[in-house]
């Protein structure tokens, strides 16, 4: 994902002395094969866990794939595109591809300017520093599960919000309107996530030199100026990190809309391409399906991902 | 900084403080009310409308205990796979010179882009049925069995150690394993806890995974048991949301206690470096 730790290798004690001795054999595994032997876990564990599943997806969804029994012997023939067909005129797939899309639109920007927002002024902050802390990553360590019913309750059609609101209450209710239901997820995992995300901004405002914000002051520049002249620039390895780390977190969204709206209702308003894949895959068998909407939601993310980092800057730190 | 600025600052990071803390002030609330009460008055605690029949009811419906052990069994599992695959793969990456290092560096950083979503489906096949592990705790753990995260933190961590230590204890006479027992993991301890409190967050609050292998009540973790409490059952209980919030409120005081008490170790720099690689 980035380059910032390949770029300075463990300091590489050469195999070969220093010196006139004359060039040296590297054996065959290096210098302390015992490495390849400690890491043969690990590697094993990516091998079983993820290549080879992800082999396996790409192969289910180019073919007729079904359950059977463990063992048994059966034909599941070579379709081609036929589940890409299937999937990309299904009305249901393309709405949740639209859904996720509404919920990338207020999800993300909105997490950029608030953690980065929130970072900066806890940066600074003098009083009350590890309660602030403490407070902001509580959502992000605490299970979404647990939160959901917080939620539940307060956006409820007679909850707390509307309470509030008064006459200004949507109706039908949040979790329940087509129109506020993603909306509505969309601040849900924002709130969520947003600790994680003040977390990596706090890091990454501990590498803008301070130099820069002296040099910006004695140029006149106010808070307001070296916040967008300095820490902004300074800080835009984190932001295509936190875009690429949303739009991820976004696009694998299944447990708020399983929960929040009880599977993705109302009418599909609020269903997300993996929620279609856990209800088309497991509960209904298919399989080949459901992998085909995962590979075009993993191109999806792809290609957003590829476009942030043209605009937002491709170089990491 | 002028005053104006100052206090600029302090009404964001408040507001800030609030909207995160509200909802947990809420839960705890929700779940002691005996009838639920969602007025702008029943965010302060009414004694006559407290009681901790929710708690109990709650746990007639799922068992608490049991999700808890299950939950703690899941974690747990994942904790000790990731210290102890964690640091030998990390020292290595960091302090031996062997054939595929490069590659597995690299592995390292890639599996951390790769969605689990897309993965769900061909691991759902693989465990549940082919192996024949639905229902059974190793199907649950082995997916996250080891956090490709605490992998570089450790890395990170023996970088910094400088290599001379196990040099001088090579040419001391000591093998390879007794670098690796007596220096090398006594020196990572420090880094050990807060490997521990980033990956206890995963499985402890992991929800798709163990909802997809677990079936039977008396095998899922405690967020799979509420989660089904919530979408199948609230409707028909007497008081839904008080219920439901006192699980919540079991659920999340682990983690949540767990992070204050340790909050120190969970540093940004650490997870940044992390993260980032």
């Amino acid at each position: 994902m980035s380059t910032t730790a390949t770029a300075n290798p463990p300091a590489g004690r050469s195999t070969r002395s220093p010196g006139g001795r004359g060039p040296r054999r590297r054996p065959l595994l290096g210098t302390n094969p015992i490495g390849l032997l400690l890491s043969a876990p690990y590697l094993v564990f990516v091998i079983v866990v993820f290549a080879y599943p992800l082999v396996f997806a790409v192969y289910m969804a180019f073919h007729d794939y079904f359950f059977a029994a463990p063992g048994a012997q059966v034909d599941r023939p070579f379709v081609g595109l036929a589940n890409f067909q299937e999937v990309l005129s299904d009305p249901a797939v393309i709405r949740s591809f639209g859904n996720v899309g509404i919920f990338l639109l207020i999800n993300v920007p909105l997490t950029v300017v608030l953690s980065l927002v929130l970072a900066t002024a806890l940066n600074k902050a003098v009083h009350g520093r590890t309660f602030l802390r403490v407070a902001y990553y509580v959502p992000y360590v605490t299970a979404s599960v647990a939160v959901v019913g917080v939620w539940l309750f307060l956006f409820s059609g007679s909850g707390l919000v509307n309470q509030l609101l008064g006459p200004l209450a949507p109706d039908p209710s949040w979790l329940i309107s087509p129109t506020w239901s993603m909306p509505t997820i969309a601040l849900f995992v924002t709130w969520k996530q947003l600790g994680f995300y003040i977390l990596l901004y706090l890091a990454a405002l501990q590498s803008v030199s301070k130099e820069l914000y002296e040099a910006a002051s004695t140029d006149g520049a106010g808070a307001l100026r070296s916040f967008f002249s300095v820490t902004i620039p300074g800080v835009r390895p984190a932001t295509v990190l936190v875009l690429l780390l949303s739009t991820v977190t976004g696009a694998n969204l299944f447990t708020e809309p399983y929960l929040l709206t009880g599977g993705g209702g109302p009418n599909g308003a609020s269903t997300s391409p993996v929620l279609l894949m856990y209800q088309k895959g497991i509960e209904q068998g298919h399989p080949g399906t459901a992998s085909a909407i995962g590979i075009v939601l993993v191109i999806g993310v792809l290609i957003i991902a590829f476009i942030q980092r043209k605009f937002a800057g491709g170089d990491e730190s | 900084m002028t005053r104006g600025q100052n206090i600029l600052r302090g009404v964001v990071l408040t507001v800030g403080a609030v909207a995160f803390l509200f909802p947990f002030y809420y839960m705890i609330i929700g779940s002691l009310q005996a009838s639920p009460d969602s007025t702008p008055g029943g965010a302060f605690p009414n004694p006559a409308n407290l009681t901790v029949e929710n708690y109990t009811d709650i746990n007639s419906r799922i068992n608490l205990m049991r999700g808890l052990l299950n939950s703690g069994i899941f974690t747990g599992g994942v904790i000790v796979g990731t210290l102890v695959f964690g640091v030998l793969v990390g020292y290595a990456l960091a302090q031996l010179q062997w054939r595929g290092r490069g590659v597995t560096f690299a592995l390292v950083l890639l599996v951390q882009v790769v969605p689990f979503q897309l993965l769900m489906i061909p691991l759902y096949v693989m465990i549940a049925r082919d192996y024949g592990l639905a229902d059974n705790y190793l199907g649950m753990i082995l997916p996250f069995a080891i956090n490709s995260t605490a992998v570089i933190i450790f890395r990170q961590y023996f970088l910094q150690v400088p290599r001379d230590l196990f040099d001088a204890a090579r040419i001391d006479g000591a093998g390879e394993v007794t670098v690796l027992t007596r220096i090398a993991i006594p020196l990572v301890r420090p880094a050990i806890l807060t490997v521990v409190l980033l990956t206890f967050i995963g499985p402890w609050n992991e929800f798709l995974w163990p909802f997809l292998v677990t079936k039977e009540a008396s095998m899922q973790p405690l967020a799979v048991a509420l989660a089904n409490y919530i979408s199948n059952v609230a409707a028909t209980a007497a008081n839904p949301f008080g219920a439901v919030l006192a699980g919540a409120c079991v659920l999340a005081a682990p983690a949540v206690l767990l992070f204050i008490v340790f909050q120190r170790h969970f540093v940004s720099t650490d997870i940044g470096s992390g993260v980032k690689g």
